[in-house]
């Protein structure tokens, strides 16, 4: 439609018909086509099998080109480029938990030495009460000895300073009777009384 | 170059390098097989270069390179699922194709393989080809389930298939049409003003000055225009995507 159009707008050149190819093979390709020229190049079938067929060309190579060597190239790259992101973050994952796991380590035998800590410590105490216990006892032990020896030595005194007193009191008696009352008593009746008026 | 140097129409011409004829047909190698061949050419050795060390970390070009190679694989992710990533290299074919094919256009004196209709209908043929052999094979005539949404009155039925099957229809030429008159016309505004600034250029000392909006225009719509070229690849493999997904997935 806008070829022919063209053409009958174009009224000088309607006169050349479309340049043959003997004719363009001269030197002077482009003027020889351009006095040829049938209206608008774009809707010139003239070159249609020309195009088409070095389109296909072309584009059939680059297609082939595409698929074969470089897509593969660049997805390649690609791939490899996450696969390194994926191993590297899993890396990092394995070493996160590593240090987890250590940490987790370091806490429990923390944990551990301050619980020994705390039983050699309470085992301390425990022996040094124990100790002092032990010398409490010895030494209350030695303290009974002593008071009781004491004890046995104040009874002891006691009885022989009462054992005195009998005596005494015999002799105050006798003394006393025979000083004062001029009586003579016997040491049987004196001792008969002194025991009579002590209970 | 006997020609109007401000005429916009003359970038798009098509000469013959090595004029080559098969029976009645014409398969000279023109100046757009040349920059087929150059976008072929700088794409691979640009993805294949920069990716020569297979860093780990990568260099700045094969950062580039990486980043195209994500993206174009997260969008037909995206667009058609894990299953669609069986056409990723088509789809990336594509895109770069597309993409560097536009920018390399955006040199001066450099053709512009995707101005061409017939390119960008081959390319939009070659997608719609791609699902519905691979509809057909991977579904067989469930496929055809495509036009037929599902939870539609039965009166309505036949309008909604007919509606369904013109617009799949119509998928490639909207497909190649948007691609080559982005570029077209892009170019041809960014001539039309590149023209003016030589024509009043060529008329003294008031041109010039009058020369220097059209300039600055040039200017911006240079920037426009490679926005233009990328958007306009990213576009192509964008809906390339999704009628990919069509043929993995027909159902609604």
């Amino acid at each position: 439609m806008f070829v022919t159009e063209a053409f009958a707008q174009d009224g000088e050149t309607t006169a050349h018909q479309p340049a043959d190819a003997a004719a363009s093979a001269h030197g002077e390709t482009i003027h020889a086509d351009r006095a040829h020229e049938p209206g608008f190049p774009p809707f010139n079938p003239e070159f249609y099998p020309s195009q088409l067929l070095w389109l296909a060309i072309t584009f059939g190579v680059f297609y082939w080109l595409l698929k074969t060597v470089i897509m593969p190239r660049i997805g390649g790259i690609l791939e490899n480029r996450r696969d390194r992101i994926a191993l590297d973050l899993e890396a990092a994952e394995r070493m996160r938990s590593d240090a987890d796991e250590a940490k987790a380590a370091y806490e429990q035998e923390l944990a551990e030495a301050r619980s020994r800590a705390h039983s050699i410590a309470h085992e301390a105490k425990e022996s040094a009460r124990e100790d002092a216990e032990a010398e409490r006892k010895r030494l209350d032990g030695e303290l009974d000895e002593k008071l009781d020896a004491a004890q046995a030595r104040i009874a002891e005194v006691k009885r022989s300073a009462l054992s005195e007193v009998d005596g005494i009191a015999r002799d105050v008696t006798d003394t006393i009777l025979r000083e004062v009352a001029s009586i003579e008593a016997s040491q049987d009746e004196i001792a008969g009384a002194v025991a009579e008026a002590g209970r | 170059m006997e020609h109007d140097p401000t005429d916009p129409i003359h970038q798009f011409q098509i000469n013959r390098i090595v004029p080559i004829r098969i029976g009645d047909w014409d398969f000279s190698f023109t100046n757009s097989a040349l920059f087929m061949v150059l976008t072929v050419a700088i794409t691979a050795a640009f993805l294949y270069y920069t990716t020569r060390g297979r860093g780990l970390v990568p260099s700045r070009g094969q950062s580039v390179t990486e980043l195209t190679y994500e993206f174009t694989a997260n969008m037909l992710r995206d667009a058609a699922g894990p299953a669609g990533m069986r056409f990723f290299p088509f789809v990336f074919s594509i895109f770069m194709f597309v993409l560097v094919a536009n920018l390399l256009g955006m040199f001066p004196y450099f053709f512009t393989v995707t101005s061409h209709l017939i390119v960008t209908f081959a390319l939009a043929m070659l997608v719609i080809g791609v699902v519905i052999v691979y509809g057909l094979m991977k579904h067989g005539l469930h496929w055809f389930k495509l036009f037929v949404p599902p939870d539609v009155p039965a009166m309505l039925l036949p309008l909604v298939v007919l509606i369904e099957i013109v617009s799949f229809i119509s998928r490639p030429v909207s497909l190649s049409v948007r691609l080559f008159a982005n570029m077209l016309a892009g170019h041809i505004t960014l001539k039309v003003f590149a023209g003016f600034v030589f024509s009043l250029g060529t008329l003294g000392a008031l041109g010039i000055l009058g020369a220097i909006l059209p300039l600055l225009m040039v200017v911006a719509l240079t920037a426009l225009e490679f926005l233009v070229a990328a958007l306009q690849a990213y576009v192509f493999a964008v809906l390339t995507c999704m009628y990919l997904n069509d043929a993995i997935h027909p159902g609604h």
